[in-house]
Parts: structure tokens; C-alpha cells; sequence
């Protein structure tokens, strides 16, 4: 009996010894990847970036080779934006695209269009990326997620975000396309003023509107931030007498947000 | 006989059975198409439908876990099946070399041996039927698209199952009518054909896990079958976990039958059985660590193999998650590298001569400890902020560059080159060599030693700390082979230098007691490891059943928690521990006899010695 029990007892402590080790190592859990419904809606440009930060480090799963360890490129230890207007002018370079949203579009969909050197499969010359096709399994990101993570990717550095915001679901079985048509963005304040018809509400430029509040002199009553938020957010904070029935504008590009906001800081006027 | 053959026949009934069941479907809607069915209805029924696209309630579920539930009877299943499948082949050997010296002590260990397995295959195959119930059961279509994929595929592993059966009870229970002269070549013959078969069982069911892991033979979009059945076998990953399995069966089964010499060993009264058992785990130990050595290069294969089919996958196992299990792992080959060198270091106490080589165990056990330190180190922790500031950074600026991969490689290659040193020293232990090269030679090993670990040390440097990522790899080469040309050259110097060598009396049984736990910890140590890799291998599919065709919508598709995969295997190792000192119980019994009763009148031998 004794020689079954000491060394029973010498097995059992050996295996929890092991088992404690996996005690002492960080409790990380690997979901799967969280199918949710992008609610178009409500969707503003800050949650379409944010949802495309989200993706970049989960569903994606963009950061287990694009990080520190130099698996792949650390897209977020550069300008992304300025670098593809670099790739697509370099000689390697075999896509399509013309800019640079249209050259993150196609690196997600056709990896293997521009290889940066040193990160090529091995044995192909940096002509094959080992990087799989994002909307193909295992990732399979929608075209409206793709959209998300470029969104992201110019928005980290401050470029000009460029994507449009989705207004709709892609139809059923819609493949996503590198480099496809969006609508174009708003090039100055005043395009970004017609586009969302701020001048239906607002005394704004040379058109007068009693509904809401003047922005002839919003510069002088509100700061920067305070304009910013109050076009994100309008029902935050409602001005006195003015009644609270400002839409949110969804569709609304970060640039359009920045373009209009400097725009607004300016306006020092006398108020009406 | 046929009673233990019991088991096999339910679990392949029950197989079939379930096959049966699953096809039931096809053949009503092939009985409709008989019946009248439209044209196009019927070309679609023949059509393959590909993988299903499950939700969460197509599973059924027990109230508990289905995945622990398929996990816990999967792992005993393949505990089980490693160590019936491996002891035969050492087994075979054995007798081969007993049947070639003449030295019947080779053959009745072999045939000991085999007694362990015995009662080992019949526990596998309840398993087995287990398994395949709980997986007909909880993952029904997920079973049924398996099935369909493979066909009659499964059938001949049924077969293979009869025949493995078959030849296993004929080897053992023929053992002593098949013993000397030509009847041994028919006994040897049987034992080959055994490992024929049982080396074929695991190759196929192989194909099924990776089939799982990197399909082939199928339609990428929608999972139909487009291939042959060999296409579908001949996966990416399927000749490397054949080499790596079949080198770690038989590196568990000597750790396994091991633990039973030990155990016999400190039950053992006499000094006779004493020498017996101690001879019977030297072998076990020598056939474990044996097997073991090339396992790093299969395993480094098979990574290799991995990233090459999917770049992602590989680095979810060693980058993302599943990495920090591999500080588990660490823990756990060096426990085991350290138990085979302590065996082999106590061992050297049963011959005088082992006192020349005495000194040299200290250096080698540095050597252990040093690159067990740095194999364990991890990359990184998660700190606090404030412990994030004092760091200057995430990397701690002295142990950081130990824990990435250089660091690690140069640690186990040192680590395997001074495992075969202490096994070289051992062998010389009982010898006095009388050629007259003989300082030559000595001068020579140590020479390769030191170049040899120059090169693991300098190439791991270079490689790994002065050039772009892409050429790290390129280290690996220059360090395998110097630890194959170490292990070469130190098995033909020795070969060489052994001629006419004066032998020294080994006493065997002549060991401490405490060298013993030694085999105790290699079993543990390898079925904890086993459940572990074979969690990680299992986990880089994340949520797909077959990995990018068929996804995992169960509502166990992540990725655990690690102390919860720790908790799972302990608790599958736990279990086997029990089953195995069941086997060893039974394998006990068998060899006992009861005394007598005494006739009427005459004292029994207890009554007299009270």
C-alpha cells in the first residue's frame, strides 16, 4: 500500500503544481466574433470609426499580426494614408486603386496587390501576402465593417476621413469591391452647410430662419467643443427658447464635422 | 478470449449504428426521388449540400458543457489509444532483440509490457463508443456532414478496429505457444502486423482532426465534397501530426509502462524482483526519452506547416492567446527533461565506473536550470500603469529579450544537447575503454560539444537579435543541426570507441528509491502535456467546426479562460492517474495466485508464521 500511496501523492501534487501555473497567467477569454447589426440609423462618423477601432482589434483580428512584433506592417505606428499614396506611386505596386481609401479598400480585399518588402510569403520575393482576403473565412468582414476600419485607419492620424457613411445594407450576397464609387464628401464649409440644409433652421451665412438659434455669432457664445458636440449630440443641450427638433446627421463625414465646426468658431458676428 | 473483445464489438456497433442513423436521412430522399419527385428536386438531393450553417439551436444540449463533455471522453480516448497504439511497437522491438541475444529476460518484459496494454484497450474502446456517442448526440449535424465528407472511410476504420483487435489478442494470448524457433518468426510476424494495423488506425483518424483544422477536397465556399477521399485525407497538416503523434505515442507509452516498473519496483520484495522492475523502467525511460528527443523537430514541422496554410492561425497559437499556454509547456518539458536526467544521474549509482562522470552532473544540471529560466519567461505581463512607468515600457529591459522566441530556442537545444550528455555519460558509465585513440576520441566529443553549442548559441544571437523578422527562422536550421550532428556523432564515436571495451558488472536494483519518482513525474508530466497541445492544436480553429467551412455557433465556440483550460486538463489527467492504477492493479492480480488452502490437519504457511 505504501508504495501506491506515496507516490500517488507525489502524482497528485505534480498535477496541481501544473494546474497552479495556468493560475498565475493572464485570465484572457477569446470570444467569438460578435455578429451585431450596425444600427444605420443612428450611426454617426465617431461611431463608424469607433466601430471600425473595434474591429481592427477584434473581429478583424487585424492586431495579431499588425502590432510591435513586426508580423506584418504596424499600421498604427504610421500615417496609413500617407504611406498608400506611396505604395500606389511605387514601381512593385500591381493594384488599381487612385487614393488612398481605395488602396486600403484593396490591401484588405487583394492583399497581395502591393507586398511590403520583408513581409511577403516565404520563397515568393515579397510577390504573395500571407495575409488572407477580410472578406473571406475565417474574418469575413460585410463591405459596411471594411468601410469602418478604413474610416478608422484615416481618421487615427488626422487625415480626412473620406469613407461615407453606409446608409443602407448592401444587398443581399453584395460582394465588397476594392476601390468602389462613394458619394463625395463636402469640400468646404459652405458645401457642408447646403449639404445638410443648416440654413432651413438657422441664420447662417446670407439666409435667415428663425427655428433655431444664429450662427452668425455661435463663435462668440460657444466654444470649439461645445460646437462640435452640439452637432453630434443636438439634443444635449437645447438653447433656451429654441425648440428641440435639430436631426443628428449621420451621414456626416468626420471632415464635413471639422470643415463646418472651424467654419462655426469663426462666426463672431452680431446676433440678429 | 472473446469476452475481451466485448468492448471493441459495442463501440463499433454503436459507431455503425449512429452512421446508420445519420443515413437514414439520405436514403428517405433518395426513396422520394424513387417515388415520382421532380427532375430537379431529385438532382438536388444527389447534389452535395455542403457544410450546414448551424445556429445556436440546431445544438441540443445535457444542461452542461457539451464542449467539456466531448473534451474530458476525447482526451481519455486518446490517452488511452496513444499508449495501445506505441506499447506495441516497443514491444516488438524488444522481442526482436531478446529473439536475436537469446536472452529470454528481453521477451518475458515485452510480454509484460503487453499485459499493461491489454487491459488499456479495452478502456479505450469504451471510450471510443463513448465518444462517438456524445458527439452523435451533441453536435448531430456537425457528425452527420463528418460522415457524409468522409463515407465509407469510417467503415474501413471499423475494420482496421476488428482487425486491431484481433491481432492484439493473438499476439498476447500467443505469446508462450509462439516462443522459440520458427513459431517465434510467426509471433514477431503477428506483432508486425499489429503495428501495421494500429499505425493505420491512427493515420485515419488523423485526417479527421486535421481535415478539422485545414480542409481539403471541398468546394471553399460552401463546403461540398469536390474530392477524392485521399484528397480529403491529404490535408496540409496531415503527414505532420502522423510523424508528431506517432513519435509522442511512443515517448507516452514508455513514460506510462515506466510508471509500472516504478510502482512494481517499490512493491518488489526480493532483490531478484527488485532488479527486474529496475531493468524493465531503465528500458521504459530510455524508450521514452528516445522518442522524445526528435519530438521538438516534428513539432517544429508541424508549426512550420501550420503558419504555411495559415499565417493566422499560427500566430493565434504562438502570439495570440493560446501563447501564454506555451509557458505551461515550458514548465512542463522541462519537467520532464529534468526527471529523464535525474533517472539517468541516479542510475549511474548501479556501476562503479559511473563515479568517473559524477562531477560533470552538476554542470549538466545548470545547464537545465538556466535554460528552463528562460524558457519560462514570458514576453511579457500585464502590468499596472504604475509598474508600466518604472519599466520605462510594456518589455521588462533585461528579461524582455528572453522571452521572445531566440531566447527559447537557444535554451531547449542546449537543453537537448546536454540531455544526450548525461544519456552518453550513462552509457559509459559500466565501460572501460581500452582502443588506444581513446584520448582522441574523448577530445573529439568534447570539441563537438563546444562548437555545438557555439553554433546553437551564436546562430540564436544573430538570427534573433541583429537581423529583420523574416530571417529569425533562419537560426532554427544551424541549431537542429547541430543537436542532430551531437546526438550523431556521439552515438558513433561512442560505437567506435566501445570495441573491446572492458565492461563493468551493472548491479541492477541497485538504485536509490527516489529515482523512481522520476518515473512517476515523466507519465504525469506527459499527460498533462498531451492534453495541453492537443487543447491548443484543437483551439486554433476558434469558432469553426471546419476551420473556414463550417462555423461553430454553439454556445461554446471561444476560447476558454486559461485557468479553466488548466482546471479541464488536471481534471482529464486526474482521471487517467485513476484508470491507470486500475490497469496496474489489474495487471497486479493477474500475476498473483492464491495460496492453497492447506489440507485437513496440516497448518496453512500464514497460521505457521503467526
Amino acid at each position: 500500500m505504501k508504495a501506491l500511496a506515496r507516490p500517488l501523492l507525489f502524482s497528485i501534487v505534480l498535477i496541481l503544481a501544473f494546474a497552479s501555473v495556468t493560475y498565475l497567467l493572464p485570465q484572457m477569454k477569446g470570444e467569438a466574433p460578435d455578429e451585431k447589426e450596425v444600427n444605420l440609423t443612428d450611426l454617426t462618423m465617431d461611431g463608424y470609426v469607433s466601430l471600425g477601432e473595434e474591429l481592427f482589434a477584434g473581429k478583424g483580428t487585424c492586431t495579431l499580426c499588425h502590432n510591435k512584433l513586426a508580423r506584418a506592417p504596424d499600421l498604427l505606428a504610421y500615417d496609413v494614408v500617407k504611406t498608400s499614396l506611396e505604395r500606389i506611386a511605387d514601381a512593385r505596386y500591381a493594384g488599381k486603386a487612385r487614393d488612398d481609401e481605395s488602396y486600403l479598400r484593396e490591401s484588405m480585399l487583394q492583399p497581395s496587390a502591393y507586398v511590403v518588402k520583408g513581409f511577403g510569403k516565404k520563397g515568393t520575393d515579397d510577390t504573395e501576402s500571407p495575409m488572407p482576403a477580410v472578406d473571406q473565412p475565417p474574418i469575413q468582414l460585410s463591405e459596411i465593417e471594411i468601410g469602418a476600419i478604413i474610416a478608422y485607419m484615416q481618421n487615427k492620424d488626422g487625415n480626412t476621413v473620406t469613407v461615407a457613411l453606409p446608409r443602407a445594407a448592401p444587398a443581399a450576397g453584395k460582394k465588397a469591391e476594392g476601390g468602389g464609387a462613394q458619394p463625395a464628401p463636402a469640400r468646404s464649409a459652405e458645401a457642408v452647410i447646403a449639404k445638410f440644409g443648416c440654413a432651413a433652421c438657422h441664420d447662417v451665412l446670407t439666409t435667415r430662419s428663425p427655428i433655431g438659434p444664429s450662427l452668425t455669432d455661435v463663435g462668440k457664445r460657444l466654444g470649439v467643443e461645445q460646437i462640435r458636440n452640439s452637432i453630434i449630440d443636438p439634443k444635449a443641450v437645447i438653447a433656451e427658447g429654441f425648440p428641440p427638433v435639430m436631426p443628428d446627421f449621420p451621414a456626416m463625414t468626420l471632415t464635413e464635422l471639422d470643415l463646418l465646426v472651424r467654419f462655426l468658431e469663426q462666426q463672431k458676428g452680431a446676433a440678429r | 478470449m472473446w469476452h475481451r473483445l466485448l468492448p471493441a464489438l459495442l463501440a463499433a456497433v454503436l459507431v455503425l449504428g449512429c452512421i446508420e442513423l445519420l443515413g437514414a436521412g439520405t436514403a428517405q430522399a433518395l426513396a422520394a426521388e424513387q417515388q415520382g419527385a421532380p427532375a430537379e428536386t431529385a438532382a438536388a438531393t444527389r447534389a452535395d449540400p455542403g457544410a450546414p450553417k448551424l445556429q445556436r439551436p440546431d445544438y441540443p444540449s445535457l444542461g452542461v458543457s457539451s464542449r467539456t463533455v466531448v473534451w474530458i471522453v476525447a482526451q481519455m480516448h486518446l490517452f488511452f489509444g496513444a499508449l495501445v497504439l506505441a506499447v506495441p511497437i516497443f514491444v516488438l522491438v524488444i522481442e526482436l532483440i531478446g529473439f536475436k541475444t537469446g536472452d529470454e529476460r528481453y521477451d518475458d518484459m515485452a510480454h509484460e509490457f503487453m499485459k499493461v496494454s491489454l487491459t488499456a484497450y479495452a478502456i479505450t474502446a469504451l471510450f471510443g463508443g463513448t465518444l462517438a456517442l456524445a458527439l452523435f448526440l451533441l453536435y448531430p449535424q456537425f457528425m452527420a456532414y463528418l460522415t457524409r465528407v468522409f463515407g465509407s472511410q469510417v467503415l474501413v476504420y471499423a475494420v482496421l478496429f476488428f482487425l486491431e483487435s484481433l491481432f492484439l489478442y493473438v499476439y498476447y494470448y500467443g505469446w508462450d505457444a509462439l516462443r522459440y524457433g520458427n513459431r517465434k518468426w510467426v509471433h514477431l510476424t503477428l506483432g508486425l502486423l499489429l503495428n501495421a494495423v494500429g499505425t493505420t488506425l491512427l493515420v485515419v483518424a488523423n485526417s479527421w482532426t486535421t481535415f478539422m483544422m485545414a480542409p481539403s477536397g471541398l468546394d471553399p465556399a460552401t463546403g461540398a465534397v469536390t474530392g477524392s477521399i485521399w484528397e480529403i485525407m491529404k490535408g496540409p497538416l496531415w503527414n505532420p501530426l502522423n510523424l508528431h503523434r506517432f513519435l509522442a505515442n511512443i515517448s507516452f507509452g514508455g513514460a506510462v509502462v515506466g510508471a509500472y516498473a516504478a510502482f512494481k519496483f517499490l512493491a518488489a520484495k526480493t532483490a531478484a524482483e527488485k532488479a527486474h522492475y529496475d531493468w524493465m523502467g531503465y528500458t521504459s525511460n530510455f524508450t521514452a526519452i528516445l522518442a522524445f528527443l526528435p519530438l521538438p523537430f516534428a513539432g517544429y514541422w508541424m508549426m512550420a506547416e501550420i503558419y504555411a496554410y495559415s499565417q493566422q492561425m499560427g500566430i493565434l497559437a504562438m502570439g495570440g492567446i493560446l501563447a501564454w499556454l506555451f509557458v505551461i509547456q515550458a514548465v512542463l518539458i522541462c519537467t520532464i527533461l529534468l526527471a529523464g536526467n535525474y533517472y539517468l544521474w541516479t542510475g549511474m549509482s548501479r556501476t562503479e565506473g559511473g563515479e568517473r562522470y559524477r562531477w560533470l552532473v552538476k554542470y549538466i544540471a545548470i545547464v537545465l536550470v538556466l535554460g528552463f529560466l528562460v524558457w519560462v519567461t514570458p514576453h511579457n505581463v500585464i502590468y499596472t500603469g504604475a509598474e508600466i512607468a518604472r519599466l520605462g515600457g510594456g518589455n521588462h529591459p533585461v528579461l524582455g529579450p528572453l522571452g521572445i522566441m531566440p531566447a527559447k530556442n537557444i535554451a531547449v537545444f542546449l537543453m537537448l544537447i546536454y540531455t544526450f550528455l548525461s544519456f552518453q555519460l550513462y552509457r559509459r558509465a559500466d565501460k572501460v575503454i581500452t582502443v588506444a585513440w581513446r584520448d582522441w576520441g574523448n577530445a573529439l566529443t568534447i570539441v563537438v560539444y563546444i562548437v555545438a553549442s557555439a553554433n546553437v548559441i551564436l546562430a540564436g544571437v544573430y538570427y534573433g537579435y541583429f537581423t529583420n523578422t523574416v530571417y529569425k527562422v533562419g537560426s532554427s536550421v544551424i541549431q537542429v543541426m547541430s543537436t542532430v550532428v551531437v546526438i550523431a556523432s556521439g552515438v558513433t564515436i561512442d560505437t567506435l570507441m566501445f570495441r573491446g571495451a572492458k565492461t563493468l558488472p551493472v548491479y541492477w536494483g541497485k538504485v536509490p528509491e527516489r529515482s523512481q519518482y522520476a518515473l512517476f513525474a515523466l507519465p504525469v508530466a506527459f499527460t498533462w502535456l498531451m492534453a495541453l497541445m492537443g487543447y491548443i492544436r484543437s483551439s486554433v480553429r476558434t469558432h469553426w467546426h471546419v476551420y473556414t467551412v463550417m462555423k461553430d455557433n454553439s454556445p461554446d465556440n471561444f476560447i476558454p479562460a486559461l485557468a479553466t483550460v488548466g482546471n479541464v486538463v488536471t481534471g482529464v489527467t486526474l482521471l487517467f492517474l485513476v484508470f491507470l492504477l486500475f490497469i496496474f492493479w489489474i495487471a497486479n492480480l493477474s500475476s498473483t495466485r492464491q495460496v492453497p488452502p492447506a489440507p485437513a490437519g496440516i497448518p496453512a504457511a500464514g497460521d505457521a508464521a503467526a
